[in-house]
């Protein structure tokens, strides 16, 4: 019985590990890479070298020193971090009293403006991109770390409103009333109460709004473009290609660089990405 | 709550960067697609006119069509598949883990992993390209993937998007299907159904509202899809999007105003995506 199960099993398995053996295996192509040198990767596969052990020594480090120091994705690195951790802050600080008042305080016009956020979150950036450019020069903000925070936080805004928002307005109304019968202003309502209990929401929020920001290329390319100096390893990262297009040891390298924070903050926190994507499937 | 006007303490911050960032920005995205490369002078709808005859931009046209069809079948069918199938594997959390995976990375690494898998070589060489690698080993001739149009290279860029996004689609989907009642699968099956019989009767009618909301999504998506093709091509050999065209007639060209048409014509197709969101909000609302 337990075999003839197993052998009606069989093909799902197959199925389900072949699929993830394609998934996988264009990354792990990527990661063998980076550690191989110049010549070996431009005369075989990055597939003799798993499978040939004589080759495993040589694999070297090499080539992360060289983005790292020569081709500036150290610096890059850098200003990955000081372009998404104070986004991603500042996004959340925001979205949240927006959503708190939109969740729990009566206003005329509250449905409308929640009509309008949500309506706002499939906004294509593009539609924004040429009078935020030229507004961004008249004030000289282009090409400087806070004119980006802004930009990606206006841009994340309505999904973090949005998945906040449901989260707040979920929680029980009896909680605010003993709250407020105690004596409690609603900002310290607020801080004491709808904050605290809303820790899991909130990484998920963070967590998405990180990744985003982090793994943007286009807002970075319009408002940073010029600037070499304040790049994003994206930036970096696609500047590479353009030059260096054919030099796989180096690109390799970069991009497995580019990936590392993101894929540390997936393996760790996936949980919470998870909760994020399945309360805000309404974004494109 | 009622306290008099403090909610708009609450509401200022964000109401003053979704107004200098989404809303002005927009308006002013209109007004300037009536206007010439500069923005100075009036030229009625000129730019649309140019929009639809132009042939890069019909060609644009046409591969967001093929986006659109391919992408979102591939991805949200996958996504359904997986579901399904991880349900009956004990190491579900692994696989899931590793579909989803790239959901995480940006698309321009996604891009260079992807250049590197579809890396060519004339038939002499070692092909370092994994897929030429295989074409050639299976006695094949090497082919340039991102290069022979116009569907295997178009096809080709589709393809990472899939990859990227096929995640997405099965943990949506999947945390749907646990959801639906183990006793009514049972209940078909007893009553003599097949596990296709099953799947067509009872699964699919269940998720309907999932794959709907999955779908949008995967639509919105593929409509403003730019950096995959930015990185891969930019859109060279027949492999443009409108997000890209765009980019270029912004950036390339300075022709601001024929950057700003096509901006409109983007925000026109994902118009009744907005319109649906906005929807399904309110009956949320209603049962809440």
């Amino acid at each position: 019985m337990k075999r003839k199960l197993l052998l009606k099993r069989l093909p799902v398995h197959l199925i389900v590990i072949a699929l993830a053996a394609v998934w996988l295996a264009p990354s792990l192509g990527l990661l063998v890479s980076s550690f191989r040198p110049r010549q070996d990767l431009l005369s075989s596969g990055w597939w003799t070298a798993v499978i040939t052990p004589s080759q495993w020594s040589r694999f070297t480090t090499a080539n992360y020193r060289d983005v790292l120091t020569q081709q500036g994705m150290g610096r890059a690195f850098l200003n990955s971090f000081l372009i998404t951790v104070p986004t991603t802050l500042i996004t959340l600080t925001i979205a949240a009293l927006a959503a708190y008042a939109l969740a729990w305080m009566e206003f005329r016009g509250r449905q409308v403006l929640l009509m309008t956020v949500i309506g706002l979150i499939v906004i294509p950036l593009q539609m924004t991109l040429i009078p935020v450019l030229r507004m961004f020069n008249a004030f000289r903000l282009s090409g400087t770390f806070p004119g980006i925070w802004l930009a990606h936080a206006g841009y994340g805004l309505p999904l973090m409103i949005y998945l906040l928002r449901n989260f707040f307005g979920a929680l029980p109304r009896e909680l605010f009333e003993s709250a407020f019968i105690d004596g409690a202003t609603p900002f310290r309502a607020f801080v004491k109460l709808v904050l605290p209990l809303s820790v899991p929401v909130l990484a998920s929020a963070a967590i998405f709004q990180f990744l985003w920001v982090w793994n943007d290329l286009l807002v970075a390319l319009v408002y940073l473009g010029g600037f070499e100096e304040v790049a994003p390893l994206t930036l970096r990262l696609s500047l590479l290609v353009g030059s260096r297009g054919q030099d796989w040891h180096l690109l390799t390298a970069a991009a497995f660089v580019s990936m590392i924070v993101p894929m540390i903050v997936f393996l760790s926190l996936q949980r919470y990405f998870v909760r994020g994507i399945l309360a805000g499937a309404i974004k494109g | 709550m009622n306290m008099g006007r403090a909610h708009w303490l609450y509401l200022a911050p964000a109401l003053l960067l979704l107004g200098v960032f989404l809303v002005y920005p927009s308006a002013e995205t209109i007004r300037l697609s009536f206007y010439g490369p500069r923005s100075d002078t009036f030229v009625g709808v000129q730019n649309y006119v140019r929009a639809f005859t132009s042939r890069p931009m019909l060609i644009a046209f046409r591969n967001n069509l093929l986006w659109l069809g391919v992408f979102t079948l591939f991805t949200v069918g996958m996504g359904l598949v997986l579901a399904v199938l991880l349900d009956r594997v004990r190491y579900e959390a692994v696989i899931k883990s590793v579909i989803f995976l790239p959901m995480a990375i940006s698309y321009v690494a996604a891009g260079v992993i992807w250049r590197f898998v579809y890396a060519f070589r004339p038939a002499v060489a070692p092909q370092i390209g994994l897929l030429n690698a295989i074409v050639v080993g299976l006695g094949g001739q090497p082919v340039g993937w991102l290069i022979q149009r116009p569907w295997v290279n178009n096809i080709a860029l589709i393809v990472v998007g899939v990859w990227v996004w096929t995640g997405f689609c099965m943990v949506i989907i999947s945390a749907a299907y646990k959801g639906i009642p183990r006793e009514m699968q049972e209940a078909a099956r007893i009553d003599g159904a097949n596990e296709w019989q099953v799947f067509r009767h009872v699964t699919i009618p269940f998720l309907k509202s999932t794959l709907a909301v999955v779908t949008t999504t995967m639509i919105v998506f593929v409509l403003k899809v730019f950096d995959i093709v930015y990185m891969m091509t930019n859109g060279a050999y027949d492999t443009d999007v409108i997000a890209n065209r765009m980019y270029n007639e912004m950036f390339q060209f300075s022709n601001y105003g024929m950057a700003s048409a096509i901006a409109v014509i983007l925000f026109l197709a994902i118009v009744p995506f907005l319109v649906l969101n906005v929807r399904r909000f309110r009956v949320q609302e209603a049962v809440r």
